[in-house]
């Protein structure tokens, strides 16, 4: 299913943060979304997952407008969050946290994410709160699964990890996008994009500045340097 | 010995009916963020729709189930024509719009029922007293406490043990990711409101034969809802059971030892509690 974001505007407030930003994920897609501190990466997720009402422009989902629907419709339609801060309900065990994601019509049921976490199984009855950032973010993307994704919207998954839950997440996304899930991320570990990615986009206040396949970019040591050097 | 027994047992029977009210009022403010003082209100409402049933068909039974699913179906119509509207505005506006609607209820009350109390007699298969050896209690009473507890044992299921009651912790905690997963947070929102409010409408039927029912005493049923969940701390199910427990056998013993001083033990333990812990006993940060 087809991600079509057309111009979008979006504020808080009175500042203005997205400036016509467009994009798309095609069908099995996996896509990254790149750019500095601020640039307006999250806002991008956060306006696809209805968190943000944009003012202008629309995103278009499987042929449906999504920009004044609700937030809780658009997941329903299988558009899939993963925030930055993970949302992982600390007074709910892990299990809760999933059970409550969980939706028949999903190709991943809760042995399903055990499996491919068993970490989670050996901390199934363990709260939210008592985990590792690692578990916190294996977590969120174990209850986006069995919500039944059609398109994953991932926020730093990698950030703040060790270099081996890192290894362990680009599998799970490898196998994720092998499910033919469509996947937009949002990432500052380069390494893991340019493993992962059919394409890239790159966003600098607000507005695309740079588009190109996976194999593009990796020449582009121009674009890196000018929008995402640190 | 047996009089302390008694009013220990009282203690715990009207200790359960706080927690009864408080216990709606603490989930409403956990998940919605949202401040009920027309909670006492509805509790009024309970104990006046009692009342009516009771006269119209001498069925307490009836009364029992009825009354707490109507006020509870009124509290879902007001939560969705006026009270969603609300939570985004500061607790300041839930304060006046709920305070608003207590006094529509209150007076609403006056003009069918009249100012002047109303009685609701004891069902009759509970009238008399329970005896065990030189030991004597009111059969009602010790219904309510045995009701009560079955009602917080079903509670207590509900809220950890299904899906509904984990929404409902997990949008407690963080309502944003709730819809994100796909809830449909408006109608959790109203159907909380809603079981919250009808468990304050339960508490008033089950006071009912006990205090009878007063137009004015929505105020100070509210007041102590909150004193329980100041004690016990807000948003915990615990809380309300041993803050209701503890008010309600404070209350009793008070009246044998020093009945004036009821209110101010009251009020010196809730003081006692937000100095040693700010949160409650059972709150957190
Ligand atoms: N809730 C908010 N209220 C006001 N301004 C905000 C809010 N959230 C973000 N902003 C501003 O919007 C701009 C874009 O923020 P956004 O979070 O989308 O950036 P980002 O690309 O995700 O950055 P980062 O890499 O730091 O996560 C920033 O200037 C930020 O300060
Ligand atoms: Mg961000």
């Amino acid at each position: 299913m087809k991600l079509e974001i057309n111009r979008i505007h979006s504020y808080y407030g009175k500042s203005h943060v997205l400036e016509g930003v467009s994009l798309e994920v095609n069908p099995g897609e996996l896509v990254t979304l790149l750019g500095r501190n601020g640039a307006g990466k999250t806002t991008t997720l956060r306006s696809i997952a209805g968190i943000v009402r944009p003012a202008e422009g629309s995103i278009v989902f499987d042929g449906e407008e999504l920009i004044g629907k609700e937030v809780f419709e658009i997941a329903r339609r299988g558009v899939s969050l993963v925030p930055e801060h993970r949302g992982i309900f600390g007074l709910l065990s892990v299990e809760e946290n999933l059970a409550i994601a969980v939706r028949a019509s999903s190709r991943w049921s809760l042995s399903d994410v055990y499996e491919m976490f068993p970490r989670l199984y050996e901390r199934r009855k363990n709260g939210g709160n008592a985990l590792s950032g690692g578990e916190q973010q294996m977590l969120a993307i174990a209850r986006a699964l069995v919500n039944d994704p059609k398109l994953l919207l991932l926020d730093e998954p990698t950030e703040g990890l060790a270099p081996v839950i890192v290894d362990e997440i680009v599998r799970i996304l490898g196998k994720i996008r092998e499910a033919g899930v469509s996947v937009l991320l949002v990432e500052q570990n380069l390494a893991v994009c340019e493993k992962l990615a059919d394409r890239h986009y790159v966003i600098e206040q607000g507005q695309v500045v740079y588009s190109g396949t996976g194999e593009q970019f990796r020449q582009e040591q121009a674009v890196k340097d000018r929008y995402l050097a640190v | 010995m047996s009089l302390y027994l008694f009013q220990a047992l009282n203690g715990i029977g009207l200790g359960m009916i706080y927690f009864l009210i408080s216990v709606g009022l603490t989930i409403i403010f956990g998940l919605l963020n949202f401040v009920n003082f027309a909670h006492g209100a509805y509790y009024l409402l309970g104990s006046y729709l009692c009342f009516t049933l009771v006269s119209l068909t001498g069925n307490f039974w009836l009364a029992l189930v009825v009354a707490p699913v109507a006020v509870a179906m009124l509290a879902w119509v007001t939560e969705k024509t006026l009270i969603r509207r609300a939570y985004h505005l500061p607790h300041t506006f839930h304060i006046l719009i709920t305070l608003g609607i207590a006094l529509i209820i209150q007076e609403l009350s006056i003009a069918v029922w009249g100012p002047i109390g109303k009685t609701v007699a004891v069902p009759e298969a509970l009238s008399g007293v329970f005896r065990m050896g030189d030991f004597f209690y009111p059969k009602y009473r010790l219904f309510v406490i045995l009701f009560t507890a079955v009602i917080a044992v079903g509670l207590w299921l509900l809220l950890e043990r299904t899906r509904f009651g984990a929404l409902v912790r997990a949008g407690s905690e963080d309502a944003e990711t709730v819809s994100l997963l796909g809830t449909h947070i408006h109608k959790l929102f109203a159907l909380t409101f809603a079981l919250g409010v009808g468990l304050a409408g339960l508490a008033g039927v089950l006071a009912a034969p006990i205090r009878g029912v007063h137009p004015f005493i929505g105020p100070e049923v509210l007041g102590l809802a909150f004193v329980v969940v100041v004690i016990g701390g807000m948003g915990s199910f615990s809380g309300a059971l041993v803050g209701g427990l503890l008010v309600g056998l404070v209350q009793s013993m008070m009246t044998t030892i020093w009945p004036q001083g009821a209110s101010l033990m009251i009020y010196g333990a809730m003081a006692v509690v937000i100095l040693l812990r700010p949160y409650g006993l059972f709150g957190r940060a």
